[in-house]
Parts: structure tokens; C-alpha cells; sequence
């Protein structure tokens, strides 16, 4: 399919990259990824990937725009509280890049649908909030073999990398199990600066369009940390773990299942508050 | 000294503090030194058993305790020990 004289010009300054060109901006139009979340990563992630003219995007998210979003999650405006969130970012979407096909799945991510869904898509990210979607996110894409980048973000650091499913240190590699509810806070429980939301967004973005375009070195077996107040990036060397209990070698996860977060007894929150 | 830097959800602990300096000859000398240091370290890090809790990840100069010797992994002067932790925000 040639480009229109439309998007010859819209894309131009991605074409005029050597490394991407006429032949690389048609692979992000032929690219299908699955956005999940349609919050403070999923932001970004969603329109960087609607300006790149990135073929076809679902967007899977239960929730409606609430008010507090409005500090991080730019893809939603102050008229669009009380909407459905993926409503309110396909709009968006449509009105940057017409080009782009949108799919929205108003549901949370589950066992029984995770699967179907991600079989549609070429590449998954990870917007999501919470531990079991994390989770649930990882053992999905290692069993449909569809590349995921991760992200997480909290207070004013982040944390992103790449998973090769079956190539490269997946979630459980590094992290076996999910933390007991309680251990580690939330955003909502301990804050977030909305502006770093936007960086590991996007720099989730950029590696979905590196793996699209096979150029450059993908973020897997590392770990890139952003620690925001001293205006620091680490990266950490990961491994690939024979013990992993969804890639290893001798697997208790064979099928996917819906993580569970046990409760813990132990509050650190609660347990800080005590300290002061 | 030891170089131990602390993730953000531990940080309320260290009073903000993202790196502290300790004297210690192993991951466990350390952890045990953080704990005396900053009481309830210990309790966030390991479990019951006294093993690394297992979403919890430490590295020395970002090698995982995991393919050395564990909590018995050997520090030196001038090592830079991280803990990372999984985070879900998003």
C-alpha cells in the first residue's frame, strides 16, 4: 500500500530517519499493539503510538475518567470525567491520526480473556496499576509469545523493560512471586508526579517502536530504573531465570491462571505511621 | 563503606534518605546494620525464615545476589549494593 500525499507529509519527519524510512514507517502502519491501561502510562503511550501512525491499537480498561486522573493521564480532558476511559482516549486517538484503527474493550484484563484478546495484537504494553495485572499481563504474553513492555511507576521514580517471551528475563524471572496487598503502596496510597508518567510512557513507546522498526538494541535483559528527585537513570542487569516458575525450566505455571495478591497482616503504611 | 541505595516505598524509613553508607562484609551484615539503623528494614526485606522476600530483588554493583551466593554474597569497599523492588503504579 503507497502512503497518500497526506502522509507523506505527516510522517515525513520519521521517514527522513535513515533508520526508519519509507519502508520502516509502513511497518509501524501494519503494527498492531495491545495498550493496557488507559491511564498515567497508558497516556503517552497511546498517543505517541497514534502520532507514529501505528496500524491498529487496542486500548482495554474498565474504568471511567475520574477527576484525580486528570494530574497524570493527559489523554483525558476535564470534559471527558465520568466517561468511559477508553472512550474518552479513542477519541483522542482519532481526532490526531484518523489513520490509525482503534479498538476499545471496556473489561478489565482477565484469565478467561487475556488470550483472545492479545491474539489480535503483534506487540502488548503495560499501563496497568496493580500487581495480579502485572502479573496476569506477563504470564499472558508468555503464553501467546507476543513481546511486552513493562512499566511501573510510583512517587517520583520508575522502573521499564522489555520481555522476549521465552527469550529474555520475563517479569517472574526478576519478580517470582506478587508482593502480599499492602507491602509495596500504590500510587494512589503514596502519590505520583504526573510528569513522570509521561517520561516512562514514553520511553515504553519509543521501545515498542524500536521492536516494530528491528532497529537498535531492545530494553530486555535489563532493568532501566529513573529515580526522579536526583534526575537518574540506572539500569540493572537481569538474567533470565532457570527457577522462573512461568519460564524456566521446570514451570509450576503451566496455564494461565488470574494471579492472586494474598493480604498481609503487615502494613508498612500502617507500620510507618506507628514509627513516627 | 558500602553503598546500599533504598528504593522509594522504603525510603519513609531512612527519613527520605535514597543512599546510606554502611560497613559490612556481606548482604546479610548489611541488611542486619540497616534494621539496627533504620528499624523495620529487616522485617520489609526478608521473610520469616530470614530469606530475601521473593519480589524483592538485591544486586551487588548490579549483579543479582541470586547467581552469586545470596545473602551470603561477599561485599567489599567501594561495592554498591540496590535493592529493587516490583512497583505497580501506573
Amino acid at each position: 500500500m503507497a502512503f497518500t500525499e497526506e502522509q507523506l507529509v505527516r510522517y515525513s519527519r520519521h521517514i527522513i530517519l535513515s533508520e526508519v524510512g519509507g519502508k520502516g514507517q509502513k511497518k509501524i502502519g501494519k503494527a498492531r499493539v495491545l495498550v493496557i491501561g488507559a491511564g498515567g502510562l497508558g497516556s503517552p503511550i497511546a498517543l505517541y503510538l497514534a502520532a507514529a501512525g501505528i496500524g491498529k491499537m487496542g486500548i482495554i480498561d474498565a474504568d471511567t475518567v475520574d477527576l484525580t486522573n486528570l494530574q497524570r493521564q493527559i489523554v483525558h480532558h476535564t470534559k471527558d470525567v465520568g466517561r468511559p476511559k477508553v472512550d474518552s482516549a479513542a477519541e483522542k486517538i482519532k481526532d490526531l491520526n484518523p489513520d490509525v484503527e482503534v479498538v476499545t474493550y471496556q473489561k478489565y484484563l482477565d484469565a478467561e480473556n487475556a488470550l483472545e484478546i492479545y491474539a489480535d495484537y503483534d506487540y502488548v504494553i503495560d499501563g496497568t496499576d496493580n500487581f495480579p495485572a502485572k502479573f496476569l499481563i506477563n504470564d499472558a504474553a508468555f503464553f501467546s509469545k507476543k513481546p511486552l513492555i513493562h512499566g511501573g511507576i510510583l512517587r517520583f521514580d520508575g522502573q521499564l523493560f522489555t520481555i522476549i517471551p521465552g527469550e529474555s528475563a520475563c517479569y517472574r524471572c526478576i519478580f517470582p512471586e506478587l508482593p502480599p496487598q499492602g507491602i509495596v503502596p500504590s500510587c494512589q496510597e503514596a502519590g505520583v508526579l504526573g510528569a513522570l508518567a509521561g517520561l516512562i510512557g514514553t520511553l515504553q513507546a519509543t521501545e515498542v517502536i524500536k521492536l516494530i522498526l528491528g532497529i537498535g538494541n531492545p530494553l530486555t535483559n535489563r532493568i532501566l530504573t529513573y529515580h526522579g528527585l536526583e534526575t537518574l537513570f540506572r539500569e540493572i542487569k537481569i538474567k533470565k531465570s532457570p527457577d522462573c516458575p512461568l519460564c524456566g525450566s521446570n514451570p509450576s505455571i503451566t496455564e494461565l491462571t488470574m494471579p492472586v495478591q494474598e493480604v498481609c497482616d503487615f502494613n508498612p503504611l500502617e507500620a510507618e505511621k506507628k514509627d513516627q | 563503606m558500602i553503598k546500599v541505595r533504598i528504593p522509594t516505598p522504603l525510603r519513609r524509613l531512612t527519613g527520605g534518605k535514597g543512599e546510606v553508607d554502611l560497613e559490612g562484609t556481606s548482604i546479610a551484615a548489611l541488611i542486619n546494620t540497616l534494621d539496627i539503623e533504620f528499624p523495620g528494614m529487616k522485617e520489609r526485606l526478608c521473610d520469616e525464615e530470614g530469606a530475601v522476600r521473593r519480589f524483592v530483588n538485591i544486586y551487588v554493583n548490579e549483579e543479582d545476589i541470586r547467581f552469586h551466593q545470596g545473602l551470603e554474597t561477599p561485599v567489599t569497599e567501594g561495592d554498591e549494593v540496590s535493592i529493587i523492588p516490583a512497583i505497580a503504579g501506573g
